[in-house]
């Protein structure tokens, strides 16, 4: 029953991710879905802030860093001039639906015809584990030191439904807490990248990832706490797929 | 007896068990060595290997990879 696996060519060098961390299986998924269409020479990734910046190690395709939470916005200006392009965004949950979610809601109802891919790891990584829109309710982050009180903070942002509300053309959520999900992710990413390629709209992917270094836990307790609390909130699957007018 | 061809670049490893806790052949387990980053890192027993590539999915630092 042998199979071969190999660490794709679009991957040269190791990630510099702590142990356990969900981007570094995001990335390698990215990584498989380019040398499998053959597409890493025409890529172009936009990076804005955040852990999710340490793509630049690893992946080798064209990459450009943008201001915090703006990288939709340049990412579509790319898109718009270099249309025969395959652009994404990588993102955290904080880049993405803090400080960007006006560029990530006003990309999706423009329909840019960019991939947005969101690794919602629940708190804002690389700063130190701070609350961010995504945190579930009554987890303890440096900024919610009781615990998120939906009362004071509000209650944790879905992105999916946002964007469900504008006339796009791919929605999706997965994880990599296990192998089923992982490979489920990989779908999500190469169906949004052919649509892309096929010249529809807006597509994201959200992926639910673990942050074992800030949510205080071990890597097993990580992918655990995916399984047993995160999913309840943020179901998986594909939101909006087929649906697009244009 | 079903031998794979797994290789291991366990100079990425950082000890996370992702692969050790997936394996169902319990082909994997961590050795006392530490490699170059100051992780202790991941070995596999070749006998009990039988290649199915579950290490390759779940692991993060790009540590495996088989051929058939
Ligand atoms: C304009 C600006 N404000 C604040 C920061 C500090 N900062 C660096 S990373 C980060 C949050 C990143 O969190 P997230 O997007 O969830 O990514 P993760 O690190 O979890 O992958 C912030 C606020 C910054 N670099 N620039
Ligand atoms: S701080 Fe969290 S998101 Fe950042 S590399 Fe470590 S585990 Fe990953």
């Amino acid at each position: 029953m042998a199979i071969t696996k190999q660490i794709p060519d679009t991957i040269f060098a190791a990630n510099s991710f702590c142990p356990g961390c969900g981007h570094g299986i995001v990335i390698r998924l990215i990584a498989e879905v380019l040398d499998e269409m053959d597409l890493s020479d025409r890529t172009i990734g936009v990076l804005a802030v955040g852990c999710s910046c340490l793509v630049n190690r690893t992946l080798a395709v064209d990459l450009m860093q943008s201001a915090h939470g703006r990288a939709t916005a340049a990412a579509a200006g790319i898109k718009r001039t270099r249309p025969g392009n395959l652009v994404f965004t990588y993102q955290g949950d904080g880049d993405a639906i803090s400080i960007g979610i006006a560029e990530t809601l006003y990309s999706a109802q423009r329909d840019e015809k960019i991939t947005q891919i969101i690794v919602n790891n629940g708190v804002f990584g690389m700063t130190g584990g701070q609350m961010s829109p995504t945190t579930l309710v009554g987890q303890r982050t440096a900024t919610s030191e009781k615990g998120r009180n939906s009362e004071i903070n509000g209650d944790p942002v879905n992105i999916m439904k946002l964007l469900s509300q504008f006339n796009t053309a791919y929605l999706a959520r997965g994880s990599v807490h296990d192998a089923a999900n992982i490979l489920k992710t990989k779908q999500y990413i190469r169906t949004a990248f052919e649509l892309q390629m096929r010249g529809e709209g807006f597509t994201c992917v959200e992926v639910i990832s673990p942050c074992p270094t800030n949510w205080h836990m071990t890597p097993d307790q990580a992918v655990e706490r995916i399984a047993n609390e995160v999913l309840e909130v943020y179901p998986l699957g594909e939101f909006v797929k087929g649906e697009h007018q244009k | 007896m079903l031998m794979s061809k797994i290789e291991l670049k366990t100079e990425n490893c950082k000890g996370c068990g992702n692969c050790i806790r997936n394996c169902r052949f319990e082909a994997l387990a961590f050795n006392n060595e530490v490699n170059a980053k100051g992780y202790r890192i991941v070995t596999v027993d070749r006998d009990k290997c039988v290649g199915c590539g579950m290490c390759y999915t779940v692991c993060p630092d790009y540590v495996f990879s088989i051929e058939d």
